[in-house]
């Protein structure tokens, strides 16, 4: 049977058609994922996370255990409830997950991992401390639910049902938390706008989705999720990068901190592969001609094969757009095909993200 | 399930309108609009060209997924609605009002063959 998230009952009673989602049985659209995803760029949408699993790290090894087991380097976060985002690892140099951590104290961390990877992530991550030896427990936290409301509007109306949070969470900057007992806020996304992302109690999560939808935040499901995540050029795991490839080939460079010398986990491995050279790289795609690009659509450069790694059609755009998996040569600007359903299709190459803060950037 | 009592289907979530001069009219079910999501793209057959029965002749591209639309009866083209191509969205709002094309058919005693509603129902419900 398929697992269901403390909101499971409010997404049936909304009418959401349900989808299994790496194990979850989660809301794919109530309706028009075309308008769920508007809602967000233009106003505020509701989603539920809570099928992510947040993950307590404490104790007196909790820093130098995350300076080990991620790629990106926690000893930048000097500041509570400041967060980094991050790849971890395996010795190949392959993405076992990509996570948030949020810091509080050199003993107090939270992190956030994917739904569909979090038993590997947990078997992961005691692998890695058992060997070292860190002195620091591990605690999934299933007792809670996670909402995520984002949108140009999402703050104002948080703090329209949750007032009392307002003086606390108000001069969040982007990219931090504010930890308050029995809530959790961050100023945290998947989708390219301003918003929270609130972990609650779960038996307090009905009412907090409840309260949000009755002043016009908008339910919205996976389906709006991807659209909004892959406008905004943020990657998803097990789609633009997985075990078998590492960060250097899927867009997250800039998430990998290989300055001074912090052994990591899968360290080695990205400095072989760096030496070695003719790395492939993430790029954006726009299509040109009718159609819609999607995940393993085989792609013709002048250098060799790609592959689309993700691919929809914009709703803010108007257009399709994709994240490719090419070889390193390919240009911004270059003109390459993709085999569309057995007709080539012209794309052009495109920085990404494509949209930021509801704004088209391509 | 909106299933119109006046139509026939096909078992590919076609629905069939017979016309008073001869031709069939075709598109897809409320049923499959909803399966589908959000329609983005349309794509039809050139009038006059020649279709087999169950012959793969359109495309509907949703966020989600494309989808071959199949001729329910042999024939040829005589019309497509050019006004999905700028308003694909039509299909959600009400595919029946959102025809997609009209075919003028070998053999008009083929469509009593194609599933009457009831039995349309019953093939949706049995695929669930």
């Amino acid at each position: 049977m398929l697992k269901r998230t403390p909101l499971f009952e409010t997404h049936v009673a909304a009418g959401a058609r349900l989808v299994d989602f790496g194990g979850w049985e989660m809301p794919v659209n109530y309706g028009s994922q075309i308008e769920e995803h508007h809602a967000v760029r233009r106003d505020a949408g509701l989603f539920d996370v809570s099928h992510m699993c947040p993950v307590d790290v404490l104790g007196p090894g909790a820093k130098p255990f995350l300076r080990y087991l991620v790629a990106n380097n926690v000893d930048k976060l000097t500041s509570a409830g400041k967060a980094l985002y991050t790849a971890m690892l395996n010795e190949s140099g392959g993405c076992v997950d990509d996570l948030i951590i949020y810091f509080f104290a050199d003993d107090r961390y939270r992190i956030v991992v994917n739904a569909g990877t979090a038993e590997k992530d947990l078997a992961w991550i005691e692998r890695v401390r058992a060997a070292g030896g860190f002195n620091v427990a591990i605690t999934p936290r299933r007792d809670l639910a996670m909402i995520a409301v984002q949108g140009p509007n999402a703050r104002a109306k948080f703090w329209q049902v949750r007032p009392q949070t307002r003086a606390a969470t108000e001069s969040l900057g982007a990219f931090f938390a504010a930890d308050l007992g029995n809530l959790f806020v961050a100023r945290t996304g998947y989708t390219g706008e301003d918003g929270f992302e609130v972990m609650v109690p779960a038996d307090e999560a009905p009412a907090l989705w409840r309260d949000l939808a009755a002043i016009g935040v908008a339910p919205c499901g996976l389906g709006a999720r991807d659209t909004l995540r892959l406008e905004a050029g943020m990657n998803l795991y097990g789609q633009d990068m997985d075990d078998s490839v590492s960060p250097l080939e899927s867009g997250l460079g800039w998430t990998v901190d290989l300055g001074g010398d912090r052994d990591f986990s899968g360290r080695a491995a990205l400095e072989k592969a760096k030496a070695a050279g003719g790395l492939r790289k993430l790029v954006g795609l726009r299509l040109l001609d009718k159609g819609v690009l999607r995940a393993h659509q085989a792609v013709t450069t002048p250098y060799g094969a790609g592959e689309i790694t993700s691919g929809t059609f914009s709703p803010t755009l108007q257009v399709s757009i994709a994240l490719a998996r090419v070889p390193g040569a390919v240009a911004l600007g270059d003109q390459l095909t993709v085999d569309l359903r057995g007709r080539p299709a012209r794309v052009q190459v495109v920085k990404y993200p494509f949209v930021r803060h509801g704004k088209a950037l391509i | 399930m909106n299933v119109p009592a006046d139509l026939k289907y096909t078992a590919s979530h076609e629905w069939v309108r017979k016309e008073a001069d001869g031709t069939v009219t075709i598109g897809i079910t409320d049923f499959a609009q909803e399966a589908l999501g959000d329609v983005v793209f349309v794509e039809l057959p050139e009038v006059g060209r020649k279709v087999a029965a169950e012959e793969a002749c359109a495309v509907v591209e949703s966020v989600k997924a494309a989808s071959d639309i199949y001729a329910p009866l042999a024939g040829v083209v005589t019309a497509a609605n050019d006004a999905l191509k700028d308003a694909p969205e039509g299909v959600n709002a009400d595919a029946y009002a959102a025809w997609m094309f009209r075919l003028k058919p070998d053999n008009a005693a083929a469509l009593d063959a194609l599933l009457s509603p009831e039995a349309y129902k019953q093939n949706v419900a049995a695929q669930k």
